[in-house]
């Protein structure tokens, strides 16, 4: 034991300026398993596991003591990782007001009950010592972080994380009951700390009475006395300073309590109801957890996982038959054979009486075909989740809450079997699932539709229409007169961007490249001609052809992936790649909300899988029968795929709502953008 | 000659209208076009060869212009003249070898063909000799006493019949025959060219290969039939090859060998070649410098085989094999095809405002039916004389064609 503890002292100031060093693994074992069992399954070891993982910073700073500090480091920090938003602590202050102290006495407690078990003086003093060798570097941490906030919203954590171990154990906890089981945590840990400390003092008094100590127990037990003695000397200090420190006297002796002081007379400032706080600080104590769940994106269904598959079958709403001979490498995306399933589905229409007829009319659309591109497809999802929403009424004895969320998760899983959803998609989602997360209880069920809503109709507004519009106005920018402008397929903001360019009187020409099978380029061109721009039409295979006489290129993108990929219709990868072969610039204009965390190096890990009839059919060559009846051939397969990713490298610049950046910058992106996404 | 006449110009007409397509069938009808104009070309007493290469040219020039695209046709004239140098080289030999070596040399009647603008005779003959000959060290001894004794000696072997008066009957029909015999083995070559080359697949194609292709080549189709049928399992994607959509008619062919075919469209080439392990792909006409001009899509094909580092093969005859040295050859060695491969006139029609416009159309389309791709992205060429590096290109076509060909154009004069 000694030998363990001896270096722990001299390392533990090294130990705290780097690495990824799990708290547990520093401190010795007798501590560190003594914590999660003495905080008895409430969540802060959890949060010890898993905060390396969670954390960005490459260095990191184990938290200083207790368990409860632990907590308390690993919550503030959790919270500027996963970019919790700020102000959310604020309206749990209010209770916190009268229990001020606790954040302090988290600490002060722990220091008096030492105290007051006979050792510990030297050590106590030494440990805060140490707190403020570790405190200093961690605030210095906060404050690169920027702004004290984070800071400031350190101890307001702390209280966070006191209340979640109410309500983890004594379910609705109260604030003084809060109190009594931090106190009790607390107390719980002077036994393993009174050694600690023991050891300590040896170490720090009688720096040479190692080896004596293990001979000699009288040694042993006057240094004991002595420890005893300087522990209740201790004690009575901390007993004064404790009490000074929740008066609000300013007594700098502890840093903690000059932390927690300034913080909570902020808090106290936007005081909010009390019920209201309480009910929003169940949500956000949920939240760091949730968050760093979401750092890591979910696996997406395989569908070479037979189990697994079979599962969602027997769930699913729409009977989907597999296509027979399937293209091996993408055994994991699901096929089905189009067409067959669509009168079973409007002859279920009355049938289904759990998924709203809205959304059933958008599914239909998403199967036939008759709603794609990304925005479209947004724009559709959301404005049926609204109809929904509108006609929804909470069931007797269920939360809207609770209720409203599965049912639009069930929504989900019916687009999802129509058609797999795009990132667009699932960002809008995640967005409106988080909105009905928050929603305050206080809300009667009308104002928290109204509200959902509205926040359906803003994040529309905002997020797709607006936006469009501000790339719109980037774009521009980048159109000189005599330019001969490529795009690719049919994108609408690449669109917006040509007819803007011909109302600003720009004097320039359209290449658009289309492919099989979907052809939509000839519906761009169609409104480009009739708009009177000045257009070349050509298909994919020429690109080498025209890429001469191009200058720029501009293209749509499905979604733009943190590693710069950018995930787009299928041929998107071919243009881009033609380009930068040739030198033209490659601009990517994409709206932010389609930005994704996930990473992804080539087409085929994920993608969609169209319908491989439309390949064996060319519309206009009827002659062109070669390979009609190719699923009786189980040598002959057609593979249509619907998407690939662009390696960042072919794209010179992405064009969104938040500016011109080039595609390194694409994670930045991400994580400002989802802390703004949670705030709205 | 008026059949021969009728037969050109119906010929002309032919490859005018693009009613014969494609490197192989028109090479093939140019050699039996070319074959029958030699045939009926009446021979003089003196300077057959001249006579002959002269008929050769004029036709050849015709042919060429008709469509100066399809370049095997230029190819095939090529290849007949340097076969009647050749052959005339031969039979000069021997005649000098008979008759014990003529000294001097009269320039008259040879002047004939050597005296082409902006090249001097002797160095082209020099030129013409030493691609004709093979390089041995005799060859090369040989004529450095020769060209130091004599001023002009390369100049000597068109005119040395002239001398040998006994013999030239004979030697004349000799000639013509040999000719005809020569060029009915090139013929031969163009219609084999497939099965050498494919002889070569179990060398480059291994058990569970993937390979690419796009569009549909015969000696890529027969090529991967070898394989099959060595018993090797393989897998090949076949990109359709838009507009013309031949992937579909390779696809079914590959099929019906038993072979793992899956058909993906054009714009799926660079998702799929990441899993690639080879690209095959045909050509139209390979170049001096190694690159190639292919069906288009093939230039996309080649560049993300690069990017991932897939090696792009090209199989193709050797009568593909095209002495010139492109030049910006994506537009001056295309064709462009009708628009209606791309879109409906009728779609276009009703959004068209052709009355406002000052009469310039709005809408133009494109439809290139070549690409080129240069020699940097070509990693192989499989021929039928074996594999070569593209920088090994300008070797294969010094041993095909002479030098003084490489402008197909009659003299001025005549």
């Amino acid at each position: 034991m000694e030998l363990r503890r001896a270096p722990r002292t001299v390392i533990d100031p090294k130990v705290r300026q780097v690495g990824f060093i799990t708290p547990g693994a520093t401190l010795p074992p007798a501590r560190s398993h003594s914590v999660p069992t003495d905080a008895c399954s409430t969540s802060p070891p959890a949060l010890d596991v898993s905060l390396p993982g969670s954390s960005i910073s490459p260095v990191m700073i184990p938290p200083p003591r207790h368990a409860s500090a632990d907590g308390l480091s690993s919550l503030a920090r959790s919270a500027a990782t996963a970019a919790a938003p700020v102000p959310v602590p604020v309206p749990a202050s209010h209770l916190r007001r009268d229990t001020v102290q606790i954040p302090v006495g988290s600490y002060n407690p722990s220091e008096t009950l030492l105290g007051s078990s006979p050792m510990m003086s030297p050590s106590s003093g030494l440990d805060a010592g140490s707190e403020f060798s570790n405190e200093v570097p961690t605030s210095t941490w906060l404050g690169r972080r920027g702004s004290g906030k984070f800071a400031s919203s350190f101890p307001a954590t702390s209280g966070e994380m006191m209340a979640m171990k109410t309500t983890g154990g004594g379910g609705g906890g109260s604030t003084p009951k809060s109190s009594l089981t931090t106190a009790s945590v607390v107390k719980a840990l002077p036994g393993v700390s009174e050694k600690d400390g023991g050891a300590l003092i040896e170490m720090q008094n009688e720096g040479t009475s190692k080896p004596q100590k293990q001979k000699t127990s009288k040694a042993e037990r006057r240094a004991i006395q002595e420890a005893q003695r300087a522990a209740k000397a201790a004690a009575k200090e901390a007993g004064g300073v404790k009490p000074s420190a929740s008066s609000g006297g300013a007594v700098p002796a502890l840093k903690q309590g000059k932390v927690a002081k300034p913080s909570s007379q902020r808090k106290d400032g936007p005081q909010v109801t009390a019920p209201v706080t309480s009910s929003e600080k169940k949500v956000v104590d949920r939240l760091p957890e949730k968050d760093r769940k979401k750092d890591v994106p979910h696996p997406r269904m395989q569908f070479d996982d037979k189990h697994r598959v079979e599962k969602a079958k027997r769930r699913a709403v729409v009977n989907q038959s597999e296509a027979r001979s399937r293209v091996e490498l993408f055994r994991h995306l699901p096929q089905y054979i189009r067409g067959t399933q669509l009168p079973d589905l409007e002859s279920k229409f009355f049938q289904l009486d759990p998924i709203h007829p809205s959304v059933y009319k958008v599914g239909l659309q998403y199967l036939s075909g008759d709603i794609s591109g990304g925005n479209a497809r947004c724009i559709a999802m959301l404005l049926a989740f609204k109809e929904a929403i509108k006609d929804y009424s909470t069931p007797p004895e269920k939360a809207l809450v609770r209720d409203l969320t599965a049912k639009i998760g069930s929504y989900v899983s019916f687009f999802i079997e129509c058609r797999p959803l795009s990132i667009s998609m699932g960002n809008a989602i995640k967005f409106l699932k988080s909105r009905i997360a928050k929603l305050p209880h206080t809300l009667s069920e009308s104002e928290a539709k109204s509200s959902l809503q509205s926040d359906i109709d803003r994040f529309i507004n905002e997020k797709i229409v607006i936006a469009d519009k501000v790339i719109v106005r980037h774009a521009v920018t980048k159109i000189r007169d005599g330019d001969v402008l490529l795009t690719y397929g049919s994108s609408s903001v690449v669109e917006m961007i040509f007819l803007y360019a011909l109302e600003l009187g720009k004097h320039f020409r359209v290449v658009v490249v289309d492919s099989r099978p979907k052809l939509d380029g000839q519906a761009l061109l169609c409104r480009l001609v009739a708009k009177g721009l000045n257009c070349t039409y050509t298909h994919i295979n020429a690109i080498s052809y025209i890429m001469h006489e191009v200058t720029r290129v501009f293209l749509g993108a499905s979604s733009v992936l943190s590693n710069g990929t950018v995930y787009s219709r299928v041929g998107t990868a071919c243009v881009a790649m033609a380009a930068h072969a040739f030198q033209v610039p490659v601009l990517v204009c994409c709206e932010a909300y389609k930005f994704h965390e996930r990473v992804q190096l080539d087409s085929i890990c994920s993608n969609e899988l169209g319908d491989p009839d439309v390949i064996s059919k060319v519309p206009g060559w009827k002659d062109l029968n070669h390979l009609d009846n190719w699923a009786d051939n189980e040598n002959l397969q057609l593979l249509n795929l619907t998407y690939d990713a662009t390696p960042s490298d072919y794209v010179s610049m992405i064009i969104t709502d938040y500016g011109m950046l080039p595609p390194t910058s694409v994670p930045v992106l991400v994580r400002e953008y989802r802390r703004e996404h949670l705030w709205i | 000659m008026p059949d021969v006449q009728a037969l050109v110009n119906d010929f002309v007409l032919k490859l005018k209208r693009r009613k014969i397509e494609g490197s192989h069938a028109s090479a093939r009808h140019t050699a039996e076009l070319l074959r029958s104009v030699i045939s009926h070309q009446r021979m003089r007493q003196t300077n057959q060869a001249g006579a002959l290469i002269d008929a050769v040219k004029a036709v050849g020039e015709q042919l060429i212009a008709a469509n100066p695209v399809e370049l095997a046709v230029g190819n095939i004239v090529r290849r007949v003249l340097h076969i009647i140098r050749e052959e005339d080289l031969s039979s000069t030999a021997t005649a000098i070898e008979g008759l014990g070596l003529s000294a001097g040399s009269d320039d008259d009647d040879e002047g004939q063909y050597e005296d082409r603008p902006a090249l001097s005779a002797a160095a082209l003959a020099a030129a013409a000799r030493s691609t004709l000959r093979a390089p041995s060290l005799q060859t090369l001894l040989g004529d450095i006493p020769g060209s130091a004794v004599t001023p002009q000696p390369p100049s000597s072997w068109g005119d040395s019949e002239g001398k040998s008066k006994s013999d030239k009957n004979l030697r004349s029909r000799k000639l013509k025959h040999d000719v005809i015999e020569a060029i009915n083995e090139l013929i031969q070559d163009i219609d084999t060219c497939h099965e050498q080359v494919s002889e070569q697949a179990v060398e480059h194609i291994h058990q569970n290969e993937v390979i690419l292709t796009l569009g549909r080549s015969r000696t890529v189709k027969e090529f991967l039939c070898a394989a099959k049928e060595k018993n090797r399992s393989f897998r090949v994607f076949v990109a359709e090859g838009a507009p013309r959509y031949q992937g579909h008619v390779l696809a079914k062919e590959l099929v019906g060998k038993g072979i793992q075919t899956t058909v993906i469209t054009d714009s799926a080439v660079f998702a799929m070649i990441s899993r690639v392990n080879m690209v095959i792909v045909g050509a139209h006409a390979i170049m001096a410098n190694g690159g190639v001009v292919a069906p288009v899509g093939i230039n996309m094909v080649a560049l993300a085989a690069q990017r991932h580092a897939v090696p792009f093969v090209v199989v193709a005859g050797s009568h593909k094999l095209c002495p010139l040295y492109p030049h910006n050859s994506e537009v001056l060695l295309n064709d462009l095809k009708s628009p209606s491969d791309l879109v409906d006139f009728g779609e276009f029609s009703d959004c068209m405002d052709f009355g406002s416009h000052g009469g310039s159309p709005l809408l133009h389309v494109v439809n290139p039916a070549f690409d080129y791709v240069p020699p940097k992205l070509v990693s192989l060429f499989i021929t039928d004389t074996g594999g070569h590096n593209p920088s090994y290109m300008y070797r294969l076509i010094a041993d095909y064609y002479s030098a003084d060909d490489l402008v197909v154009k009659q003299r001025s004069t005549s």
